[in-house]
């Protein structure tokens, strides 16, 4: 799946109860009624009795109201934000072991190096990064990756909270 | 108070008001079918668990209660999916409790061990597995408070054997407290404004009331609102009941199998003042063609309902009851004076709609109801009868078919509550379990349920239970010998290829299988012999009655709009056919 852009790229979170399977009723919700999700990142919040749920959807807006309106419907879904890019910071990290010469290798220290990454491990042919920022930085890291010869890719999924003073 | 988990469940059950349980035990459930004997709650005791969760539809549908179920794990729990399914479609408030394997042995593929959550997930409101014992109170108070406030559904609890059988203090549940879910309830004072500048401009208006109206017992606000505008209603398939259907305002039910006039009042309306209704596909046709020139005024408790189907102009997220009130309100304050001449070309339309293309069938010779086929009757004409000859408030159930087409068509329902059915899912087998929880529901009023032939060889057995139980509910079959409405597609549409949907007029003998099961039998094969069965029927209250009426296997269900179609291309009965539209 290609990463959604524009208009129909949607970043909404979830403050959810810490209940068992309340992942799978999200989950389950998205694939029962056709909606997509893109990305999903979920952890336990300040308040051990919720996890906040970010999920990355690529749909029109109408389609949109329609999968809040649904989510909401879930008891322990307690509240529901859409982030709009203007109003949020997003970040995500991104985890890389690429394979290369001792050239191409440079040039990716290198280029880590200037997106704000570390260089956690390198071997004889391959070294692994981790870069976080914001998913546009890691976009833009990943296609330089992938200019080389990527053996492992792992990214979070973007998380994001509303900025200060943004109507919350 | 010391006690078991399972004593503690019955407690909380009793502590709800719940009066009757519908259910079958197993090894999972067991510890809890032992307090159930020392407890004042009337348990029934099903043949099959899909007959427990229809037979709770049922005396829910009729009560406005949660019905509770009680089944077994594993099949036990699988068997009522459907039930479930059914419920949740329809907005059922339903209560099951499933057994579970004991918490140490749940991920282990115990002895009759199934992810009874996971696999109810998608057609409950919300499910529960239990476990701690300390949580039965206040699961089974969210769980009822669930069921039945907001837009109601199905809610599960799974319980855990070794759950049932800890020992726990039992205490009060506190005030249910869920912050996740806030149902609705007054309309946006703004919204109602603009509802009632739209109505006060319509020329030609139209209430599509639903289910909502039922469920938000809204039906004297409903008729209030009527009364105040003199707008024209029609009722969906769920909604019937909601409106007087002898006031002059009524018009038909939509959708499918609707009557002429409603279809066509919805197409040509300016104005759709939709109360409690979800724009199913049934009613709608095809979506984009669906009442074109039409204002939406929706009001749902449910918000996810708003704009899912049909874009509305006033999208309202509230009680029905109350958001209904507040637009009449809003309308009277506005002043009604000029209603009645601006609506009377709308009204004349009407008429002549209504009286154009009234329901109708070939009554035969001499107009007796006679089938096409020697020994059959017309089941439009038993429908007729059996209205004539039953109490006003006789709750009417149908399984799914054409004979639940034929049932909507010809019953005239004057009061809220008197007509049970399966509409979102279409289940085959709902009528006989839910009319016996109907009879359980409201042992004053006479039950009767119209069912086919092919649903009802489904979920028969509970007619044991009616026997066993003593609940004196009446079956009519409309004995087509056919999948009939399979049969009416495959006519129409697949140039009368028939597969697969003959079944037989007399495999199984109908009366002497309802004899086997404890009740009476009769069979109807001429007219003349309608009525007095009927009332021969009628007179049994103390054993289920089943009445073979054999039909006219060739009978279709019209007016018809075909699927996937526009409500424009409505076919009309054929005798019909040539008239203007
Ligand atoms: C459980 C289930 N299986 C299949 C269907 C599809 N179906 C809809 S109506 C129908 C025929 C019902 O036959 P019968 O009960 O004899 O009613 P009739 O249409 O003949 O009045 C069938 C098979 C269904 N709705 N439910
Ligand atoms: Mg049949």
């Amino acid at each position: 799946m290609s990463a959604p852009t524009g208009a129909r790229r949607h970043l909404v979170s979830l403050l959810v109860e810490n209940r068992a399977g309340v992942l799978a009723r999200i989950a389950g919700l998205f694939s029962r009624r056709g909606f997509n999700i893109f990305s999903l990142a979920v952890a336990p919040t300040e308040d051990e009795r919720f996890s906040r749920v970010s999920i990355v959807v690529d749909l029109e807006s109408a389609t949109l109201d329609q999968v809040l309106a649904q989510l909401d419907k879930l008891v322990n879904v307690v509240a529901i934000n859409e982030l709009r890019p203007e109003d949020a910071h997003e970040a995500e990290l991104l985890l890389a072991t690429v394979a290369g010469d001792t050239e191409a290798r440079a040039a990716l220290v290198d280029a880590s190096t200037r997106f704000g990454g570390r260089v956690l491990e390198v071997g004889e042919e391959t070294l692994t990064v981790q870069l976080a920022g914001p998913p546009a930085v890691l976009d833009e890291f990943e296609a330089l990756a992938r200019t080389l010869r990527i053996v492992g890719l792992q990214r979070t999924g973007t998380i994001g909270l509303p900025k200060l003073g943004a109507p919350r | 108070m010391e006690l078991t988990g399972a004593q503690a469940l019955i407690k909380s059950l009793e502590a709800q008001g719940v009066d009757v349980v519908f259910g079958l035990p197993g090894g999972a459930i067991l510890p809890v079918y032992d307090p159930i004997i020392d407890s004042a709650i009337r348990h029934i005791l099903v043949r099959h668990e899909q007959g427990a969760g229809h037979a709770a539809e049922g005396y829910a549908q009729v009560t406005g209660r949660a019905g509770v179920a009680m089944v077994t794990s594993g099949p036990g729990a699988t068997n009522i999916v459907t039930p479930l399914a059914d419920a949740m479609m329809d907005s059922i408030p339903l209560v099951v409790i499933a057994g579970q394997v004991a918490t140490s042995s749940i991920g282990t593929d115990a002895f009759q061990e199934v992810d009874t959550t996971g696999v109810t997930m998608g057609v409950t409101k919300h499910n529960y597995l239990v476990t701690d014992p300390a949580e039965i109170p206040t699961v089974v108070a969210e769980a009822f408070h669930l069921a039945t406030t907001g837009r109601p559904g199905p809610v599960l609890i799974d319980f855990p054997k070794d759950v049932a059988n800890a020992t726990v203090r039992y205490e009060e549940p506190g005030p249910v407290d869920l912050p996740g879910y806030t149902p609705p309830g007054e309309a946006d004072p703004a919204g109602v404004e603009a509802a009632a500048d739209l109505i006060a401009g319509a020329k030609r208006p139209v209430v599509y009331a639903g289910g909502g109206v039922l469920k938000a017992d809204a039906t004297r606000a409903l008729a209030a609102f009527v009364a105040a505008t003199g707008i024209p209603v029609v009722t969906t398939l769920m909604g019937r009941g909601a409106f007087p259907e002898s006031d002059r305002h009524f018009l038909g039910m939509p959708g499918m199998h609707g009557s002429y006039a409603a279809v066509t009042a919805l197409q040509r309306a300016d104005l759709l003042l939709a109360f409690g209704t979800r724009f199913d596909d049934r009613v709608t046709g095809r979506v984009s063609a669906f009442a074109p020139g039409a204002a939406v005024v929706h009001v749902d408790i449910d918000r996810a309902e708003l704009g899912k189907v049909r874009r509305a102009e006033v999208p309202l997220a509230a009680d029905c009851r109350l958001a209904i009130e507040a637009i009449t309100a809003a309308v009277r304050r506005r002043g009604t004076d000029a209603y009645p001449e601006r609506l009377a070309p709308w009204w004349a339309a009407l008429e002549e709609w209504r009286t154009r293309f009234p329901l109708t069938y070939d009554r035969g010779e001499d107009g007796r109801g006679v089938g096409g086929q020697p020994g059959t009757v017309k089941p439009q004409f038993v429908l007729e009868e059996l209205r004539r000859l039953t109490p006003e408030d006789t709750i009417l159930v149908a399984g799914v078919g054409q004979h639940q087409m034929w049932a909507a068509q010809f019953w005239r329902f004057e009061h809220p509550r008197t007509w049970v059915n399966s509409g979102g899912l279409g289940t085959m087998g709902f009528a006989v379990p839910a009319a016996l929880g109907a009879k359980v529901g409201r042992p004053d009023r006479m039950v009767w349920a119209v069912d086919g032939d092919g649903c009802f060889q489904m979920t028969a057995q509970e007619l044991v239970t009616a026997s066993a139980e003593q609940i004196p509910v009446k079956i009519a079959i409309l004995n087509n010998a056919y999948l009939g409405m399979v049969r009416q597609w495959q006519h129409m549409f697949y140039e009368e290829r028939y597969s697969e949907v003959y079944l037989s007029p007399d495999l199984p003998d109908y009366v002497r299988w309802a004899e086997a099961m404890g009740g009476v039998g009769f069979r109807v094969t001429g007219p003349e012999e309608v009525a007095p069965t009927i009332e021969k029927a009628n007179e049994i209250d103390d054993r289920p009655v089943v009445v073979d009426f054999r039909i006219d296997s060739m009978e279709q269900v019209y007016p018809m709009v075909p699927a996937g179609a526009s409500n424009d291309d409505i076919v009309v009965h054929p005798s019909q056919a040539h008239l203007p539209r």
